[in-house]
């Protein structure tokens, strides 16, 4: 379907839905097509190409919500949807901070965010990058023996919302990306590792060469891990795993998380929650970035938040229900996928760069592990606890020396938080959550006693 | 059954020779073998939050996938649009990969054989909303009068019926009809000004609504979650370092998912990248470990009368008396390995390619009673219950953090401590188990498990064990 028959299917949902009794309603549609093909010791293995699309209707009646979802955008499968909607909400129970943005909060961003571009790329030329990043991660050094392939994926999608407060949007949006993912062996033991680049199209993606090298070289420094022995220590997290601290701190501010008291971060507004060197931001108005939009799920436009600054906590993250329970006002975060009501969302959520590198971060730590991957779900928002998987490498004199695996690390994400000691200068925006190198002191390192 | 009184017979009056057509389509371009998934999926779900029914969704998805296998090469489209030109379009796309010389003809369809474990007469989403809302508001209201520190108690239930139609190049067809239902209560509590603690529980399977009574209805649920944050109120730090640990039975059997389950997956195996390549015949575990993969446990989470490309599940022995057996195979894997698919494949829906995944995986009964296992223990920490898992493939290095444990102190349990997280190797860490009990218990039916972005429900199991070193990552010293 156009864009135009698309924006049509959704002010015709809601339409249909005010027609059948309902105060308010709000249709969400998504459209898009995906390709993806991975190739594996030089040979294509898996190739997958396909259209999909989907529509989700949220109604109110009075101060009752339902919603419904349907894959068919005949107007057969819209009427189903809405009647199905109507269906539901009648089942639930009057809730008196449920209802869609005032008319005034509605609107949508106007500056180009560049969040579509053309995918031009034939099946070919997509299989060759793939290829060309697999051989390079290959040939770089024997101990690399098999490979879990390399991929190049896409997407193109259309997303549009209307709703029955006078809200039409909608926006294209594209992205690729190209991975590789290497396996290094060393006696009987083997390692495997990854890198990735991405971008609204391929020429803005970084080599296949490159990609294939970094890959190669993250999961070399695997092999030959040793556990180490339990001790309190600092911990410095590399850019890629640094960036989950950020998600952490993102679940406890969602006034989700707040009205129902299950936050580390309750009632801490205007208080020092982390080190002074501490600011976390989520501005979903960049241009080009991969968490931009003109306006969130429920047709407000995004705006730029700064959650927690030199240290303090400033804000929630807020949709229209979660701000009315705290007699706040929404802050643009609303997010939903077809189905449900909506949660909160984030656009490019990221701790603000510091000013020293990370070589100099290992120099002023002197001692301590250097992560490069967590694993696990050891981590209680609600009160704190962490306590991951972790391996990478172990500091000394300021140096990387030997690879570390099978360790745990803990603390409480309240101490955590506060005990940052410094922050990299490497901050790159390689997705919709970023962090530079972090180094936090203070943590507890489990491994042989 | 067949195909014309089948629910896609019925209701969209797809044919054998419609389905004939598109296997041959996919297989025009050559290639040794071509599938079709159809897929109608309605699904419920309701919740309660401070004591208000707030929110309830329902809908439908339809679609079909088509794959086409040449070699290791897997071509793959699907279409939400059941036209046939649609799905000729989506047959052609997939059957680009193929450029093999190999080229094989569709034979007729042959219903496969096929188990018969769920046979709920009236699937939960059939039955009246109200029934369904019962549920969510029982379990809120027994939670908040069970314990006065109870502060926040979310409920949500939540049901799906899944019909399948799978149709194979080499004659095979299936119909399922899968339900599915789920209930869980979450709670918070606090002493004072202290910190929230959390609690959970919940259950379900391919079930109708009459299973959530007794050990199963929303009271009972309410009353162990509760127990749980209760329990959490008066936890201390978990110790940080190398401890003995024993693990109670039912819910902890995520060891066995994490340790050794997905090491097993044969896609991992074919491709050398696991921990547990070409080791079978080995020994990977102590002797006292059977472990087991079994589809066909009548209304489990994980169970299914066929997988999702026409084969029966089974019941697949992967370890036994510490011996490795086999792996868990799908279509794919199976014809590279020139064997037979051990039922194992599966998919999240229509849009994605089956794998092999897990179905219930569980370890076997021992002698030893719990009791005698604990009194073993000078010094270590008892496991009850996790809150989830994961692992590298390629290391064999696996995660699972506990929710519920206490210390072991001279034999006896006392002190509950925090959430922590366990970490050990998969081929390792199954050396390590010392003793096994004989009370092998499953789970309650809420095992979610991802795989390269797919989702599907698993169940796991395992009785009281005893694992003589494992680190457990607290912060006590």
């Amino acid at each position: 379907m156009t864009e135009e028959q698309l924006r049509a299917a959704a002010a015709s949902a809601v339409q249909q839905a005010l027609a059948l009794g309902a105060t308010d309603a709000e249709c969400t549609i998504s459209d898009g097509s995906e390709f993806s093909v991975s190739v594996r010791l030089g040979e294509v293995e898996k190739l997958k190409e396909a259209d999909s699309c989907g529509a989700g209707l949220r109604v109110l009646l009075g101060q009752k919500q339902g919603s419904s979802y349907t894959s068919d955008l005949t107007p057969e499968g819209i009427r189903q949807m809405v009647a199905s909607a109507i269906d539901i909400a009648r089942i639930t129970e009057p809730d008196p901070y449920a209802g869609l943005p005032d008319a005034t909060e509605l609107g949508q961003l106007t500056a180009d965010l560049g969040l579509a571009s053309d995918l031009t790329l034939s099946t070919a030329e997509k299989i060759e990058l793939a290829k060309r990043a697999e051989k390079a991660a290959l040939s770089l050094d024997p101990r690399i023996t098999n490979s879990d392939g390399a991929s190049f994926d896409s997407h193109s999608g259309t997303r549009v919302f209307a709703n029955s407060r006078g809200f039409l949007g909608s926006y294209r949006s594209t992205s690729c990306s190209l991975s590789a993912v290497p396996v290094a062996k060393s006696g009987d033991r083997m390692e495997r590792d990854y890198w990735y680049s991405i971008g609204r199209d391929h020429t803005t993606l970084e080599s296949p060469e490159h990609i294939g090298r970094v890959a190669a070289e993250r999961v070399l420094r695997r092999l030959g891990a040793r556990k180490i022995p339990t001790q309190q220590a600092t911990i410095v997290l590399d850019p890629r795993v640094a960036r989950s601290l950020v998600g952490h701190v993102f679940g406890a501010v969602t006034g989700d998380a707040i009205y129902r008291k299950s936050s580390f971060l309750l009632d801490k507004i205007d208080q020092l929650v982390a080190a002074p060197t501490v600011t976390i931001v989520d501005d979903p108005t960049i241009p080009g970035l991969f968490g931009s939009s003109p306006f969130d799920d429920e047709g407000v436009p995004g705006r730029r938040n700064l959650i927690i600054e030199n240290g303090v906590l400033k804000t929630y993250l807020l949709h229209t229900y979660t701000a009315r329970k705290l007699s706040l006002k929404t802050t643009g975060n609303a997010s939903r996928g077809l189905t449900g009501s909506p949660g909160t969302g984030h656009g490019n959520l990221y701790l603000e760069a510091g000013t020293m590198t990370s070589d100099e971060i290992l120099k002023a730590v002197g001692t301590g592990l250097f992560i490069t991957e967590l694993i696990g779900q050891g981590v209680n928002t609600v009160n704190g606890d962490y306590s991951r998987g972790a391996c990478g490498l172990w500091i000394e004199n300021g140096e990387l020396t030997y690879p570390v695996a099978e360790v745990t690390v803990a603390g409480n994400l309240s101490e955590m938080l506060k005990n940052i000691l410094y922050i990299g200068n490497d901050l790159e925006f390689r997705g919709s959550t970023s962090a530079p190198t972090v180094a936090i002191g203070g943590m507890t390192i489990s491994g042989v006693q | 059954m067949s195909l014309s009184s089948s629910f896609f017979g019925l209701k969209f009056g797809i044919s054998e020779r419609d389905l004939d057509r598109y296997l041959a389509e996919a297989l025009g371009r050559g290639a040794d073998y071509a599938d079709l998934y159809f897929e109608y999926l309605a699904t419920s779900s309701i919740s309660i939050d401070e004591s208000i029914v707030k929110s309830a969704t329902q809908g439908v998805s339809l679609g079909v996938g088509v794959r086409v296998i040449s070699g290791e090469r897997t071509g793959y489209a699907y279409s939400d649009d059941l036209s046939p030109a649609k799905i000729l379009k989506a047959a052609a796309t997939a059957a680009c990969i193929a450029d093999s010389p190999s080229k094989v003809d569709t034979v007729g369809l042959t219903p496969s054989l096929q188990h018969d474990l769920y046979p709920v007469l009236r699937a939960p989403i059939d039955q009246p909303l109200e029934e369904r809302v019962l549920l969510v508001k029982r379990a809120d209201a027994a939670a908040r009068a069970k314990d006065a520190r109870v502060i926040q108690v979310q409920g949500s239930y939540a049901d799906s019926l899944r019909h399948v139609l799978v149709a194979t190049s080499d004659g095979k067809l299936s119909f399922d009809r899968q339900p599915m239902a789920r209930l869980n209560v979450s709670v918070l509590a606090r002493e004072g000004n202290g910190t929230p603690q959390q609690g959970y529980s919940g259950g379900g399977g391919r079930v109708g609504l009459d299973f959530f009574t007794g050990a199963n209805s929303p009271e009972a649920y309410a009353e162990e979650a509760v127990r749980q944050a209760i329990v959490q109120l008066g936890a201390v730090e978990a110790p940080a370092g190398e401890s003995v640990v024993v693990l109670g039975p039912g819910w902890p059997g995520v060891l066995l998912h994490e340790a050794v389950g997905h090491g097993l997956e044969a896609d991992f195996n074919r491709k050398g990248t696991s921990a547990f390549s070409g080791r079978v015949g080995q020994k990977v575990a102590s002797e006292l470990c059977t472990v087991i993969d079994d589809g066909t446990i009548d209304s489990r989470r994980g169970s299914l009368n066929v997988d999702d490309e026409a084969n029966p599940t089974r019941q697949n022995v992967l370890i036994e008396n510490g011996i490795l057996r086999g792996y868990l195979t799908d279509e794919l894997s199976a014809r590279l390995a020139g064997g037979r698919s051990t039922g194992s494949g599966r998919r999240e829906n229509y849009q994605h390619i089956p794998m092999p995944r897990m179905t219930n995986t569980f370890m076997l009964s021992g002698s030893s009673t719990p009791e005698e296992i604990i009194r073993s223990v000078p010094k270590g920490i008892y496991c009850a219950n996790f809150a989830g898992g994961q692992v590298d493939i390629t290391s064999g290095n696996f995660v699972f953090s506990a929710s519920e444990s206490y210390l072991i102190e001279d034999g006896k349990l006392t002190r509950p401590v925090r959430g922590a997280t366990l970490i050990g190797n998969g081929p390792e860490a199954m050396q390590y188990i010392s003793m096994v009990g004989n009370d092998l218990k499953l789970d309650q039916g809420i095992g979610i498990c991802g795989k390269e972005g797919q989702s599907v429900p698993v169940g796991v199991g395992i009785p009281t064990v005893r694992i003589d070193k494992m680190t457990v990552g607290g912060t006590a010293r």
